[in-house]
């Protein structure tokens, strides 16, 4: 899968029309200009030596040089902000963990109640909500009218956590830095809001139809006869097994979390991989746009992977 | 003679399955809800020279103005009226989206019935293919196709085409793959029918309404993603109004409590893409009697 990936982004970034070097240098740049920067960048060569060349660079960790500030190499450059995103897209998938396979559960207990209808149209409408706009309302309530939290950046920028992982929660706490990881949370808790809650729908939606599957069984009739308590039943026994393709689900959900990430990091200037893609289109540095999106691609690839184990690991019935 | 009247068209079908629905389930309530939403967002954008107050590309009064009577949306940075942008913005929207979905259906409809019909090595290449995009982050990879090709509306909508393809190959695929075996394409077969007219009179006829759903479904994502590539600034050039770079533009804004100016853009992505999702899910549960849930 991931060498599929991997042509479709090379068909994507090399093949499709559109010329990086023209879009890079503006369509008045003189000729021998553009020649030399497509010397330079390896693009007049053959297309099958660019693809080798590709995926023999992929393969060493190689992605190239940045164009601008210093041209420094690009993994580096991605190292560095990743971080950020990963922090935010695990807050981001426990609140939406959360909110959905509760209110899912919720809504198959309560099945053609009010709440029920209520939490079904909740999956629907949160899900057509612009994750980019439902970041501003959170910033405008919460930041700009009632002030109780940040509306940017990861953290304080007097302070500066340095640790291993660097993911600021988690730094600041093995430091016993207080104030640090306060602040970190403060700034972790709107963005991973608004990318959660979003994506919650899905799950809302996804748990109500398979825990409905689940209380119809007979081991949940069983447990509710041996005069178990009805949050026992429904949390203990139920969603245990409703809880196997769910996470499935969450596998083929991290890619759209990622999609998400861009929008929300850019919302709230967060300095993660999605920032770093939206600045670098911004300055046409193609190096760095192929390499994020390769990037991704690989982090999606080893994420479906992992599921597929902790899949067949919950349920012995699979084996690959 | 008046007897009982036979309903043939796709419309005809569906309203009967409407007025039986209305007595019973939620579904026909949101479909009904989503056409409705529709109808009034299309009708603005066909309307739009006439409801619109003001021209929305000039300066008709002072910047940063909070909604009045006057403007009742307020004015944006520039000082234009925020209320005709966001009525001339659906333009933008639906055209984008319509474009885009159709090209992607139009693509991803064929190779989904080849690949389930002929089924094989072809199958398993095209589903291999389909399934690597589809596991791609499809932001990401508009995105990157985007920056590629530069701003405009065809190129933007083919960006959001490419990533939307798969949904519609492993849709139709899958459908393909059930009807195949059932008894009256057996039936067909027997009596001599070619490939071809199995291919399209049994088999994609049935497939249709299905289709018709994901393509309510896929506008509706499709807007959104619209929004959120022209919200990073790869979409159309200003100062074509656009809702999502108008929040982009509104966002910087924000800070100084200007709400006005991403309220209501934003609210008008919601009511759009409610609407279509409302109608797909609608309509899935009512063409799908088997898919409905218990």
């Amino acid at each position: 899968m991931i060498i599929i990936l991997l042509s479709i982004i090379f068909i994507v970034l090399r093949v499709m029309p559109g010329d990086p070097v023209l879009a890079m240098l503006g369509d008045k740049a003189p000729i021998q200009q553009v020649e030399a920067m497509r010397h330079q960048l390896g693009l007049d060569r053959p297309l099958h030596i660019q693809f080798l060349d590709y995926v023999s660079n992929l393969a060493r960790g190689d992605l190239g040089n940045s164009l601008i500030w210093g041209k420094r190499p690009v993994i580096v450059e991605i190292l560095e902000h990743f971080p950020a995103t990963l922090e935010l897209t695990i807050a981001s998938m426990i609140v939406m963990l959360l909110v959905g396979v509760l209110t899912g559960a919720q809504a198959a207990y309560r099945r053609n109640s009010p709440v029920d209808y209520g939490l079904r149209i909740y999956g629907i409408v949160i899900y057509s909500l612009p994750i980019f706009w439902f970041g501003m309302i959170l910033q405008l309530i919460f930041g700009v009218y009632l002030k109780w939290l940040p509306i940017a950046g990861r953290i304080d920028p007097f302070l500066s956590p340095h640790g291993v992982t660097s993911l600021y929660t988690i730094d600041s706490l093995i430091a016993g830095d207080l104030l640090g990881f306060v602040s970190a949370v403060q700034h972790l808790i709107l963005p991973s809001l608004t990318l959660g809650l979003v994506l919650s729908g899905i799950f809302t939606r996804l748990t109500r139809v398979h825990m409905l599957d689940v209380l119809r069984q007979d081991f949940v009739t069983a447990a509710r006869a041996r005069g178990l308590k009805e949050n026992t039943v429904l949390y203990k026994h139920a969603l245990k097994n409703a809880f196997i393709p769910i996470l499935t689900m969450i596998g083929l959900q991290f890619a759209l979390l990622l999609a998400g990430a861009v929008l929300t990091e850019s919302t709230f200037s967060w300095p993660g991989m999605g920032s770093y893609l939206v600045e670098r289109i911004s300055y046409r540095d193609f190096p760095a746009i192929q390499g994020a999106v390769v990037f991704f691609a690989v982090l999606v690839a080893a994420v479906s992977v992992t599921v597929d184990m902790i899949y067949a690991y919950l349920d012995p019935r699979i084996r690959y | 003679m008046v007897g009982k009247m036979e309903i043939r068209s796709l419309s005809g079908f569906l309203a009967r399955r409407l007025m039986r629905k209305v007595a019973g389930g939620v579904e026909a309530y949101l479909a009904i809800a989503g056409a409705i939403l529709l109808v009034v967002v299309v009708a603005m954008t066909l309307l739009s020279s006439y409801i619109a107050p003001y021209n929305p590309i000039v300066e008709v009064g002072p910047a940063l103005r909070p909604p009045s009577s006057q403007f009742p949306m307020g004015t944006d940075h520039l000082g234009r009226d925020v209320y005709s942008r966001v009525i001339y913005g659906a333009i933008v929207a639906l055209e984008v989206s319509g474009i885009s979905s159709l090209l992607s259906s139009l693509i991803g409809t064929p190779f989904g019935l080849l690949s389930g019909f002929l089924g094989g090595k072809t199958d398993r290449l095209f589903s291999i293919i389909m399934d690597s995009i589809y596991a791609f982050p499809g932001l990401i990879l508009a995105i990157a196709i985007a920056a590629m090709m530069g701003p405009g509306v065809i190129n933007m909508s083919i960006a959001i085409a490419v990533v939307y393809i798969p949904t519609y190959f492993r849709m139709i695929r899958g459908q393909v793959l059930s009807i195949k075996e059932e008894l009256y394409v057996d039936a067909a077969r027997a009596l001599g029918a070619k490939n071809s007219t199995i291919l399209f009179r049994y088999i994609f006829a049935n497939v249709i309404p299905s289709l018709v759903v994901v393509l309510s479904l896929n506008v509706a994502d499709a807007i959104l993603t619209e929004a959120g590539l022209s919200y990073l600034g790869l979409g159309i050039p200003p100062p074509t109004p656009d809702w999502g770079f108008d929040l982009s533009k509104g966002k910087s804004f924000l800070p100084g409590g200007y709400w006005w100016m991403i309220t209501f853009p934003g609210l008008m992505i919601v009511i759009v893409v409610l609407g279509f999702s409302l109608l797909g899910e609608g309509l899935n549960q009512i063409l799908n009697p088997r898919l409905r849930e218990k």
